[in-house]
């Protein structure tokens, strides 16, 4: 009913659990339950991207699930892509082609990315422009984030796949 | 220019900030987690204009969760009002420009009207943000409507509601700035334009809203501010203030922050109010603002009526320029004169006007405040001007881009003088650059006039309509007072350098690294930077107006003077030599000439200590910190070119920029993929300005684009790849030569594409003179002209 | 934007959710992908004293050919429909309107049936059903009934469904193998509400005559079958005046709704470009 509920989810390869109300959104379970604040809200209502999980292998907006949802779900953030200390070839191309600058949609930017490319691994720049568009930066002007996608799909077909 | 030899500015270097905002481990306000922290939502208020009756919070305050409820007429008992929130203005500027300012105060709450929609009348402090958002709904407010105001026009009409009564008017600022004979010139001029050009309003939008957290620790009488903030200072004086504590007891923290563009560049009323719930609770109070908050209460900008006249020769010589503009405010005047005052001086842009005068009347209204947003007045001036140039060329039937080459200033004549005080109370002189160069630069980057004359010419046999638009701009940067940097040799051997500088994105981190390393000929992973903290350094501004590389590079520079000396010093009496003999190398100071005589920078470090066993010469004090306040002697000018190509769609409406270039001269690049980084992300806001964004209200001041749906931020399929040309005439006014670059990128887009608009659509004799280009307008405009 | 309190059930099946309805008696609301409703719920523009999620019902996320029908279950994910091979070969209309419909991490969650009970003007499945007559199935407590796309949409955000109601399956003619078809759109950016839309179909029939479907999304109150436009074309072929003509009758066939985003006067001029060019494009393909 509306009384807090137990959650219990595998987060970046991690069982967590916790306690909520029905109507506390994923984003909000993450950030203050799990002090996952890797995710960032934008917007709150589905349009800026910036919340943008992969739940059960999938993107998408953490801000319009109810972390009640999610319960026996997989989810990836931010904090997982990297392998320890190697960080996912996503990550290093961002960095190589400055593709971030405040960092606040970056976490968006790249699960969007990630789940875009493993539908599409090489796409054209019309292709990255027109996935990206699922997420709004502003301080980019997003040509190099476009750089950064089409060098990392590069690289991870070069590596056979691997993510 | 100084003779400091550079080894890491100029170099692409990799940022150092990405890795942890790669991985989530970036810190934001909202990121920040502390014990028994409680959590704030507002009442707002639902009316443009109203006077209040009653905020009657009983059944919010009993609502589960709830800690603290308190409305606008609670709050005045509690704490005094909020200081002048203005920026400053120069005495000299005061005495020299004809002005006058009425100055409403922004009260923290609401508590006798409300004066747009949104304004805040309750604060709700609860234990989660849900609880707090619940109480508000149960808050029982009544208002006494009032007809509103929704644009300057309305506001100085006769019998205007007026928004601030004490007043008597909403009339609250003027000014005028004039150079030669305007009225003379004109009367003699062989050809006249008058047009009237509107700027809409839009907003800076950064992806991360506002937030506050507030600690207050009652064992020392301390209060901490994290505010997702540009200017740290400034938000300290105004809370101490506020608060009745002295400066040195509250210390205000930036974390990361998500953008600003400055947005965040003010002091709000909730920075203040914040930390007073804090210490009122004894218990740290969070708010972090919504995407809708932000739509509703934060700055917009932009937003100003031209009505212009200019005259020009037979070869398109422009004579003299006569401008009146309103500035609509929205119902507090954040920022005085401010950004009415940037457009007036920065709207003769590169060209020769010998007669000039510009006349500003700013205007409250019953909207959301207006504030400084990436260009602050400039992207209004240069869109007046770059349009009336265009007009020029289509009156006399000559190419545009030859109208701007005939006008400009050329390099030969910098230092410009250019005949107008700078909002800093000094003359203005362009200091340096090649203003035509830029231009055919920008031009050749999108394959030249020529070739694409002939384009055109083909693609309007096919029916289809492809424009060439210029937008050129000059900009003041590095304005003043002031920014200061304290650089410290830290016992490890490291620098250790502190600002008030305060970053949003920029990669300040990456690029004071390497001004520091260059200094001190370390390598930049020793330099330790400590930025936006008020704890780091006594006094700082922050970082708006494309100021933060010029005015702290600086005072980095000075600063590692004076330490260099006190460093040498130590050096030579550890080394048994004189200081002149002395030089840094490799993390170290040794003497030139002589390959293994040096100590390495620790050494000296621990030989430069207080106490037994020191190693300094007699008469120099112990350790080594130097401040040094740099206060710029006056700005330096930046300046860019961009060149649109646009396909328009004649059907639809619909404008595609098809190719897009910017040559611009910030003197020195500090580094040359952060430098590209800023003017892509300017570019593409100016974009969204002129074709996507736009803050619609209604005759009630309703806004009707409270979301994200319907304030349309450019994405990645609607900005093009930018081409960008870098001229560097290095700025004489500082050590590292450098102009500022923050704004600039934001400034022309409106210009360029409103002119590439107006060239594609010029068989339909189309003038672009009102901003967003809106597909509607475009096709009736179109259609309208088909049937003629 | 957090939002207001509810009561949360995850039934397991058609029948609990059913019965969680009735007790609730229209204070509830449907829960499928969420990507209108939690928004509208994080602005509290609505409240629902429940959450009845349907995302825990088995048997609602399938998509099956059926003879000349395709059906698809009501929970199916647009992304799921986006990438359906079965989709592309039989309901290509479909997956390319899918396309449209905001961003790939929107379609992961959004379903084919919560955009039809969403009933957004601006949507495009429900345009899509418009263009190929197809039919839902909604049960309820007296059974399952069929409704025709033509009598689901009734006015903004508002369908033929009952409130004690649960559409369950979408079925759709599949478009014959040599049908063309085309969707043309006027958004403002990549992955917003139409404007205004136009989805077409071509199909080949006796006598050298076709078959066209023409249906708006984004213009109306509810999306339409453009007959009178379908008619000319039907009769007098591709040419180009014909399809000036077709484009011209169906801006007079449109009642186009004015808002902040687009007058009805200029949706009305949307209606006739995008049909000229989407039975252009359709006609091209058919070629």
């Amino acid at each position: 009913m509306s009384s807090p509920v137990e959650v219990r989810m595998i987060v970046n390869g991690t069982p967590r659990a916790g306690r909520c109300e029905p109507r506390k959104l994923l984003i909000d379970f993450l950030r203050e339950e799990l002090g996952l604040t890797g995710t960032h809200a934008g917007c709150e209502h589905g349009v800026c991207g910036a919340c943008t999980i992969l739940v059960d292998g999938v993107a998408a907006r953490s801000c319009l699930m109810f972390a009640v949802q999610a319960d026996g779900a997989t989810l990836t953030t931010v904090e997982g892509l990297a392998d320890g200390d190697e960080l996912h070839p996503l990550q290093q191309a961002f960095h190589r082609h400055h593709a971030l600058q405040c960092g606040f949609c970056t976490p968006g930017m790249l699960i969007a990315a990630l789940d875009f490319l493993a539908t599409n691994p090489e796409p054209s720049e019309a292709e990255i422009r027109d996935a990206l568009s699922a997420v709004l930066c502003r301080c980019t002007g997003y040509q190099n984030i476009v750089k950064a996608v089409a060098d990392a799909a590069e690289k991870m077909r070069a590596a056979g796949g691997a993510s | 220019m100084t003779g400091i030899d550079v080894d890491y500015v100029g170099r692409a270097l990799l940022r150092r900030e990405d890795r942890r905002l790669l991985t989530g481990a970036g810190q934001f306000v909202a990121d920040l987690e502390l014990s028994r922290m409680l959590h704030v939502a507002f009442v707002r208020s639902p009316l443009a204009h109203g006077r209040i009756r009653t905020v009657d919070l009983r059944a919010a305050a009993a609502a589960p969760g709830v800690v603290l409820a308190l409305n606008g007429a609670d709050l005045l008992r509690l704490v005094p009002p909020a200081p002048d929130a203005q920026l400053s203005l120069p005495s000299k500027w005061t005495a020299a420009v004809q002005h006058d300012f009425l100055n409403p105060q922004q009260p923290l709450l609401a508590h006798d009207k409300v004066r747009f929609v949104g304004e805040p009348l309750a604060v709700i402090v609860a234990d989660s943000r849900y609880a707090a958002e619940d109480a508000a709904e149960l808050a029982n407010v009544e208002l006494d409507p009032l007809p509103a105001v929704v644009d300057a026009a309305g506001a100085l009409a006769a019998g205007a509601p007026i928004l601030h009564e004490h007043f008597g008017t909403n009339r609250i600022g003027h000014f005028t700035i004039t150079k030669g004979d305007v009225a003379a010139s004109l009367a003699a001029a062989p050809h006249r334009l008058r047009r009237r050009f509107v700027h809409h309003r839009y907003a800076a939008m950064p992806m991360e809203c506002r937030g506050v957290v507030a600690a207050y620790d009652a064992r020392s009488d301390a209060m901490t501010i994290w505010s997702a903030t540009q200017v740290v200072h400034w938000l300290r004086r105004e809370a101490a203030h506020v608060l009745q504590m002295p400066e040195a007891r509250v210390r205000c923290i930036a974390l990361d922050v998500g953008g600003g563009f400055g947005v965040k560049g003010h002091v709000y009323p909730e920075d203040l109010l914040i930390p007073f719930l804090a210490r009122r609770l004894g218990r740290p109070v969070r708010w972090i603002e919504d995407r809708h908050e932000h739509l509703l209460c934060s700055a917009h900008s932009r937003d100003q009526v031209h009505d212009v006249e200019i005259g020009f020769d037979d070869d398109g010589h422009i004579l003299a320029l006569d401008d009146a503009f309103t500035a609509d405010s929205g119902a507090w005047n954040t920022l005085g004169a401010g950004i009415a005052y940037n457009t007036a001086v920065h709207l003769p842009g590169p060209y020769k006007i010998a007669n000039y005068s510009s006349s500003a009347t700013i205007a409250v209204t019953n909207k959301v405040p207006n504030s400084a947003y990436r260009g602050a007045g400039r992207p209004e001036a240069a869109f007046v001007m770059e349009r009336l140039v265009d007009l020029v060329a289509a009156e006399l039937k000559l190419e545009p881009a030859e109208i701007r080459r005939r006008n400009m200033i050329r390099a030969d004549e910098m230092p410009y003088h250019a005949g107008l005080l700078y909002r800093d109370g000094e003359p203005i002189v362009y200091d340096s650059g090649d203003y035509p160069e830029a231009l055919e630069k920008a031009l050749d980057a999108v394959g030249g006039l020529v070739a694409f004359r002939r384009h055109q010419a083909e693609e309007r046999q096919r029916g289809r309509y492809v424009g060439l638009g210029i937008g050129c701009y000059v900009e003041g940067t590095g304005v003043g007072p002031f920014e200061g940097a304290t650089v410290r040799l830290d016992p490890g051997g490291k620098i250790y350098v502190a600002s008030g500088a305060c970053p949003q994105g920029q990669g300040m981190e990456t690029v004071f690294a390497q001004i520091v390393a260059d200094q001190w000929r370390v390598s930049p992973d020793d330099v330790v930077l400590a930025l936006a903290d008020t704890a780091a350094i006594a006094m700082g501004f922050g970082t708006i107006a494309s100021r933060s590389t010029v005015t702290l590079s600086a005072a980095i520079h000075h600063a590692s003077g004076k330490l260099r000396d006190k460093v040498f010093a130590v050096a030579a009496n550890m080394l048994e030599c004189a200081p002149a003999d002395l030089e840094l190398r490799d993390s170290s100071v040794g003497i030139v000439g002589v390959p293994g005589a040096a100590v390495s920078l620790a050494k000296i470090a621990a030989a430069a200590r207080p106490g037994w066993d020191h190693s300094r010469p007699s008469g120099v004090d112990a350790g080594l910190e130097e401040t040094h306040y740099w206060e710029p002697p006056t700005v330096t000018w930046s300046y860019a070119v961009h060149v649109a190509i646009v396909d328009v769609d004649p059907d639809l409406g619909r404008v595609s920029v098809a190719r897009y270039a910017v040559a611009h001269d910030c003197g020195t690049v500090v580094n040359p993929l952060l430098l590209d980084g800023q003017i892509a992300g300017g570019t593409a806001q100016g974009l969204g300005g002129v074709l996507l964004e736009e803050l619609v209200y209604d005759e009630s001041g309703q806004l009707l684009t409270g979301s994200l749906m319907d304030y349309l931020v450019p994405t990645a399929s609607d900005v093009p790849e930018i081409a960008m040309i870098h001229l560097a005439a290095p700025s004489p006014l500082n050590p590292l030569g450098v102009k500022g670059v923050g704004e600039g990128g934001a400034v022309a887009p409106p210009a360029a594409i409103a002119n590439a608009v107006g060239d594609a659509l010029a068989p339909f004799g189309i003038e672009i003179n009102r901003t967003p280009i809106r597909p509607e307008e475009l096709v009736a405009a179109i259609r309208a002209a088909r049937s003629r | 934007m957090k939002p207001a309190k509810f009561d949360y059930h995850a039934p397991a099946s058609v029948e609990e959710a059913l019965a969680l309805l009735r007790r609730y008696d229209g204070e509830a609301r449907l829960l499928a992908g969420g990507q209108s409703l939690v928004p509208m719920m994080n602005f509290r523009l609505v409240a629902p004293a429940a959450l009845i999620d349907l995302n825990r019902v088995a048997g609602l996320d399938y998509v099956v050919a059926d003879g000349a029908t395709v059906r698809i279950g009501a929970m199916t994910r647009q992304r799921a429909i986006e990438f359906s091979p079965l989709i592309a070969a039989r309901l290509p209309l479909l997956r390319d309107a899918v396309r449209r419909i905001g961003h790939l991490p929107t379609r992961s969650r959004g379903t084919i049936g919560g955009s039809l009970a969403h009933a957004d003007p601006a949507a495009e499945i429900p345009m899509v059903l418009r263009a190929l007559d197809g039919q839902v199935v909604a049960r309820g407590p007296a059974g399952e009934r069929r409704i025709a796309a033509a009598d689901l949409f009734v006015s903004p955000l508002t369908t033929a469904l009952a409130s004690d109601e649960i559409l369950t399956e979408i079925r759709l003619p599949a478009m014959p193998d040599n049908a063309a078809h085309a969707i043309e759109e006027f958004a403002r950016r990549q992955g917003d509400f139409a404007l205004a839309a136009i989805a077409v179909t071509v199909a080949p029939a006796a006598g050298g005559r076709h078959t066209v479907r023409l249906a708006t999304g984004g213009v109306g109150p509810v999306p339409q079958r453009l007959v009178g436009a379908e008619a000319i074309l039907e009769q007098q072929g591709f040419g180009a005046d014909t399809i000036e003509a077709a484009a011209a009758r169906a801006a007079e066939l449109v009642e186009p709704l004015g808002d902040p985003h687009a007058s009805a006067d200029f949706r009305r001029h949307l209606t006739a470009v995008l049909t000229r060019r989407a039975v252009t494009a359709a006609s091209r393909a058919l070629a």
